[in-house]
């Protein structure tokens, strides 16, 4: 009797201990946001953060840019080959980059490269008493601490995203022109024809945005709900990945469903 | 006010994700300076526009002189209504016929203007009266398979006087494929 209880407890344990944080989490990012003014009237705080969540990240985003466009490149040809369209390369690349592996894989990116890093750095400096002595100084931990990093976030997310898909086209430039010999001109000229700047790079746009705020509005909370202690923070850091994780390619099946039009 | 390396950083930063916007808008994009002419729209109704899309090209002679802007369908008439957006530079006759046509076996379907006689020019709002529908290819075939199915049994009574239908049908298949190579 007990056997069968116990898993079925501690599934309900678990829905609702998943919709409290929920609950918890939208509280914390309407604070957030309540608390943002000195955001902007320090906005050296927010640029302090840029430049470690954004500037930092930017090699990894470069390099995986690169790599992401020319694996494309490789396997679009192969596929294409078969049906005599290998000018066609460039419009796969550029469009399955800027509508979807552009902002996916940068967010992706993102959230395990800087996002941990938040959660981590803001869960110590619970754990070491900081933001209670903020506190006690009567600097007010969510202006000071989470504002600059969320809104840092948001500065940063498109601007790598944007950065990853001019890297990958560039790689997929560079095997599909410089190393198979497909056509300079038709690789950009059915590029061009193909790409539209409002449905495909805007809507992109929209959807790193989008990411933007969810990475950093799970990071800074797992940070600042960590328990106090090395493990609570280990566990906050790895909930962050993995939250993040899922919820970028969830609310990007969402997003990429509102954006498809049918015409 | 004093500088620091943060703020040097964080400006390339913001620089380098406008260039990567600029990149992707005019040289992947199509942001160029096609989108800056000016139009004038032009209806036309087909009775099947095929796999024509909105912002679907408009060509003559091979070049783009315009865009597809609006794609309705006619409940009264039952045909389909598209609105095209042409280039201010050209001028059309009144009598310019439009037909969808598309660009090698699996290419893009577009428009195609072939300019009439007439001395009058076609202005904003007007309607394009001669138009050739797409041609659908499952059509084609079906339309050619039954010609040849109802040739064959008469050409070939001679050599195989027990084909039941199954094989004259079978023998009209295979000669619908060097048939449309040779069209080519």
């Amino acid at each position: 009797m007990l056997d069968i209880r116990r898993p079925i407890a501690r599934l309900g344990h678990n829905v609702i201990d998943g919709v409290w944080r929920a609950g918890t989490m939208a509280r914390f990012f309407g604070l957030v946001l309540a608390s943002s003014g000195t955001s902007f009237s320090r906005f050296r705080l927010v640029m302090r953060e840029v430049y470690f969540s954004g500037v930092l990240s930017l090699i990894i985003i470069i390099v995986s840019g690169l790599f992401v466009g020319m694996v494309l490149g490789l396997q679009g040809f192969q596929t294409l080959q078969k049906y005599g369209a290998t000018e066609s390369i460039g419009v796969l690349v550029a469009l399955s980059l800027v509508r979807e592996l552009g902002p996916v894989v940068a967010a992706l990116l993102f959230a395990s490269r800087a996002g941990s890093a938040i959660t981590a750095e803001i869960g110590l400096m619970k754990t070491t008493e900081q933001l209670t002595a903020m506190d006690m100084m009567a600097v007010s931990p969510m202006a000071r601490v989470i504002a600059p990093r969320f809104w840092a976030g948001i500065i940063s997310m498109p601007v790598l995203s944007l950065l990853f898909s001019a890297m990958g086209v560039f790689g997929g430039y560079l095997v599909g022109v410089v190393m198979i010999g497909v056509d300079n001109g038709a690789f950009w000229s059915q590029m061009q024809a193909a790409v539209d700047f409002q449905y495909d790079v805007l809507n992109g746009l929209v959807k790193s945005f989008v990411f933007g705020i969810a990475i950093t509005v799970i990071a800074t909370f797992e940070g600042y709900d960590a328990p106090p202690t090395a493990e609570g923070v280990s566990g906050a850091t790895t909930r962050t990945v993995v939250t993040s994780a899922l919820t970028i390619l969830a609310l990007d099946l969402v997003l990429t469903a509102f954006m498809l039009r049918a015409d | 006010m004093e500088r620091t390396t943060i703020d040097l950083w964080f400006g390339a930063f913001v620089t380098a994700g406008f260039v990567a916007l600029m990149v992707l808008a005019l040289k992947v994009g199509n942001l160029g300076a096609e989108r800056a002419a000016e139009t004038y729209k032009v209806e036309a109704r087909f009775d099947n526009i095929g796999g024509l899309k909105v912002r679907g090209p408009v060509r003559s002679a091979g070049v783009l002189v315009g865009r597809v802007s609006e794609i309705h369908f006619d409940n009264e008439k039952y045909q389909a209504r598209v609105m095209l957006a042409l280039d201010q530079r050209y001028k059309w006759p009144k009598d310019t016929s439009a037909s969808i046509l598309t660009s090698g076996l699996l290419g893009e379907t577009y428009i195609g203007l072939e300019a009439g006689g007439d001395d009058k020019i076609l202005a904003n709002g007007d309607r394009i009266a001669i138009t050739q529908s797409a041609v659908v290819l499952e059509k084609l075939i079906g339309q050619f398979l039954f010609n040849k199915a109802q040739e064959t049994p008469a050409a070939s009574t001679g050599s195989a006087p027990a084909a039941s239908a199954a094989p004259a049908t079978a023998g009209a298949a295979a000669a619908v494929v060097p048939a449309l190579a040779g069209k080519k």
